[in-house]
């Protein structure tokens, strides 16, 4: 009788704990046919691609829907040893900034290219968080083509945003901090007199995708957070969240949230556009880096540029207004029409939805309740559409489908919220496991959404795999909205912490035009080795240029003798490869590097400094052929003061010389 | 009972694998995902002719060698073959190449040289070779007229 009392308890109690531990019952959350929906099959293709955020791993990773499948990371803002990015001599310049070179940053949001309101598969965007910076990713080659870093900005969080032509990529900083212009040595208690927002507007060539830094809006000081684009018959306008208005520069989490209401800001940037044609600019000294990949030297550059135009929003009227809107908002996000704007109150319980004819009508009429730091307030009532009554805890972030409804994501209440963008009731709910972030639905912040998928990126995984000790891998959940019921069909874990993504259908990027190989006739390396007969090896004072040719399966030379001590040895590996997915690795015994992973046709450079003499191996680090193990040699290094004479060769004895 | 329930998984089974298959999630990349190239369908080989666009009609060689062409086809071969082939009759990577021509029709050498890969997995003499070289000689992308030229150069290193 004990015994069974015991057990009865025990059972309850671990009942208890189960459902405290999950907040909704996860065994009714999948159904049946769920794995179909999710199933690739072995040497299928996925149907969209899926750009990731790598969060604090700062890169981009990209994976396949609806597999979950990943194929690829992108290094854009940390060093990756993998790739020798940041490491081989080409691509050092690339994680330079004002700062000098920077190894790491926080990979937050990714933009995909647009032409009329729809991805155009050409590049996609990343902001860099920590030391502000905008990427540009070639996706014909899946790499880092461009990287320019912000002045005037701290935590460029609210970014990179982009218009329905691309015309401008934007970078709102999340911290105001006093100008670069500015004395910025002033006590942190003076905020509200020194610390100022900036937010850049980065033009995108059409043609080649060359980023610059067309000119900065100087704002009150506040946070940015967040935003979207106007588009269709918004177009020309731009909506960014903003939150501490309190201005407080301590215990945001208390102060910061003082304020029943913060704002959204609404930029006329064709408005701004006219103010800079007309000269009411102001150009700044400042220092900015500027990165650039050449895909013909296959080297990189970093320029440092000393100008900004900035226009201050307070001084030229017409460009911004602020609409109020609860509770520090995080997620602005407009629908596919242009006409409504969600505004995502992290610690609000209902969705205020704005509209755009409203807010030009506000303006118009000049239906302003107030001013804030020198820019009209429109009143909340003039401006909002209206409001999504009970849909959640902690609304974040909202993304459309292709059937006039919106998809929010609640944090708080951890769940996917479906809800009709006209009516504005709510629809379905479901459970993600757990705490979503951001939410994907393929180009679901376009004017044509494609639908069928939601994508939760979440910040917790807690139980949801094996456990890993104290750090666990970072997840997504694949939904299915094709139906009116939400459908959850997959769990698939992700690199670092994954903040926004976007889809777009697989045959707009594979059909692309990517790139496969180098040419090798079309490379300008400049220290390239075209021709086997000329792998050779150089001396400049105490620098060594290898020039070095890479096939299967040997390097040329492969025997070098007379490195002397105090000598920086610089290995140019050309791959003379011409063949799809046939890459060549290179390293070499004790250097402080990173590897070389070289792909056909292409020239990169590791600089090697020996510390020691003696015979130092060198190999190829990517399995090539059946050989590959046989892809190897050796590098001699000498005393300072020796007399071996510098040699090299490929099979030859160089003491027969 | 347990007959019973044998069918009744088979069933479900049959029908994952048969709403998969109908799912019609990507149609666009069906056709498209596996390649085709090395699939072989050795019936339809010819190892006189080797596999790709060259045959008697479109690939002629003159009496005597073009010395422009030839010297054009060195340059590109530097770069694209000569790592891994010598001119002599030694094998370095892959085989050496004196007297190649002699063995091989020129529109075989072409189709072997802009197509290797389906003529590595059907041709027994090629199949033969890798055996003994054990790497499978790179695709390298050749365009038509510099396979030409390279075939020339080959006819110059034979005439010597």
């Amino acid at each position: 009788m004990k015994t069974s009392k015991i057990t009865l308890l025990t059972t309850l109690g671990l009942a208890v704990t189960l459902f405290a531990c999950k907040p909704k019952n996860t065994s009714n959350v999948v159904s049946g046919n769920s794995a179909a929906k999710a199933y690739v099959a072995p040497g299928q293709y996925d149907e969209f691609y899926n750009f990731v955020s790598g969060g604090f791993s700062g890169q981009m990773s990209v994976y396949g829907l609806p597999s979950g499948r990943m194929f690829r990371y992108i290094p854009v803002f940390s060093v990756d040893p993998e790739k020798g990015w940041g490491y081989s001599e080409e691509t050092k310049p690339m994680l330079n900034t004002s700062h000098g070179f920077v190894p790491w940053d926080d990979l937050h949001h990714i933009e995909l290219s647009q032409t009329k309101g729809e991805y155009n598969g050409k590049w996609a965007f990343a902001n860099a968080n920590n030391t502000p910076r905008l990427a540009r990713i070639d996706l014909k080659t899946f790499r880092t083509a461009e990287i320019i870093e912000l002045p005037n900005s701290a935590g460029n969080h609210s970014s990179p945003f982009g218009t329905e032509n691309s015309e401008y990529i934007v970078a709102g900083t999340r911290f105001s901090v006093p100008g670069d212009a500015d004395n910025g040595d002033v006590p942190i208690s003076t905020y509200k007199q020194n610390f100022k927002g900036h937010i850049s507007f980065v033009s995108i060539d059409p043609n080649s995708g060359n980023m610059k830094l067309a000119f900065q809006l100087r704002t009150p000081g506040v946070n940015f957070d967040l935003a979207r684009a106007g588009k269709a018959k918004s177009h020309g306008w731009f909506f960014f969240s903003t939150y501490n208005t309190e201005q407080a520069n301590t215990l945001l989490e208390v102060n910061a949230s003082q304020r029943d209401k913060d704002f959204i800001m609404a930029v006329n940037w064709k408005k701004a556009e006219e103010y800079l044609k007309a000269g009411k600019g102001k150009k700044q000294a400042v220092r900015y880096a500027h990165n650039v990949y050449d895909d013909a030297t296959h080297t990189s550059t970093s320029t440092i540029e000393t100008e900004v135009t900035v226009l201050d929003a307070a001084e030229l009227k017409d460009i911004c207004y602020f609409i109020p809107c609860p509770k520090s908002p995080h997620g602005c996000d407009v629908d596919p029409s242009g006409e409504y704007i969600v505004g995502s109150g992290k610690l609000a319980a209902l969705l205020p939805v704005f509209s755009f004819d409203k807010i030009m009508k506000a303006i118009n009429d000049k239906a302003f309740e107030t001013e804030y730091d020198g820019i009209p307030v429109i009143k909340y009532d003039a401006a909002l559409y209206g409001e999504v009554q009970k849909p959640g805890l902690g609304p974040l972030h909202t993304e459309f489908d292709d059937k006039g409804n919106a998809y929010t994501s609640f944090f708080v209440s951890s769940e996917v919220v479906k809800w009709n963008v006209k009516d504005l009731k709510v629809l379905d709910r479901v459970p993600t496991f757990y705490s979503v972030g951001h939410l994907c639905v393929p180009g679901g912040n376009t004017v044509k959404p494609y639908g069928k998928y939601v994508i939760a990126y979440n910040k917790i995984t807690k139980d949801r795999y094996l456990p890993t000790g104290p750090e666990l891998t970072q997840s997504a959940q694949l939904f299915d909205i094709s139906g009116e019921k939400m459908q959850m069909i997959l769990d698939f874990p992700t690199i670092g912490e994954p903040h926004y993504a976007q889809a777009a259908p697989a045959d707009l990027i594979r059909n692309n035009g990517q790139l496969k190989i180098y040419k090798i006739d079309e490379n300008k390396h400049p220290y390239v080795t075209k021709n086997e007969n000329d792998a050779r090896v150089v001396r400049d004072g105490k620098k060594v240029h290898v020039y070095m040719t890479s096939i299967r399966s040997h390097f040329a030379p492969d025997n070098i003798e007379g490195i002397k001590l105090g000598d920086e040895v610089y290995f140019h590996v050309t791959n003379l490869e011409q063949d799809w997915d046939v890459p060549h690795g290179f390293a070499v015994k004790g250097a402080n590097n990173a590897e070389l992973l070289i792909m056909p046709g292409e020239t990169c450079t590791l600089k090697w400094i020996p510390d020691r003499t003696g015979i130092f191996p060198i190999y190829c680090t990517d399995f090539c052929s059946a050989l590959h193990q046989e892809m190897q040699g050796y590098v001699r290094v000498s005393p300072a003061n020796s007399n071996v004479p510098l040699r090299f060769g490929l099979n030859k004895d160089l003491s027969q010389n | 009972m347990k007959k019973l329930s044998l069918i009744a998984l088979t069933t479900i089974a049959a029908f994952i694998i048969s709403s998969c298959g109908n799912s019609g999630n990507h149609e666009s990349s069906k056709d498209s995902a596996a390649n085709p190239e090395h699939q072989a369908n050795t019936e339809s080989y010819d190892p006189k002719r080797g596999e790709g666009k060259f045959d008697e009609s479109n690939v002629q060689v003159g009496e005597t060698i073009d010395e422009a062409m030839a010297s054009k086809g060195e340059a590109i071969a530097g770069t694209k073959c000569l790592s891994c082939h010598k001119t002599s009759d030694e094998r370095l990577v892959g085989p050496g190449w004196k007297d190649v021509t002699k063995r091989r029709t020129p529109h075989w050498l072409m189709n072997f040289i802009t197509n290797p890969d389906p003529m590595i997995d059907k041709d027994p003499e090629v199949q033969a070779q890798l055996e003994l070289c054990l790497v499978r000689m790179p695709n390298q992308n050749l365009a038509d007229q510099e396979a030409r030229e390279i075939v020339e150069f080959m006819r110059k290193n034979d005439s010597k």
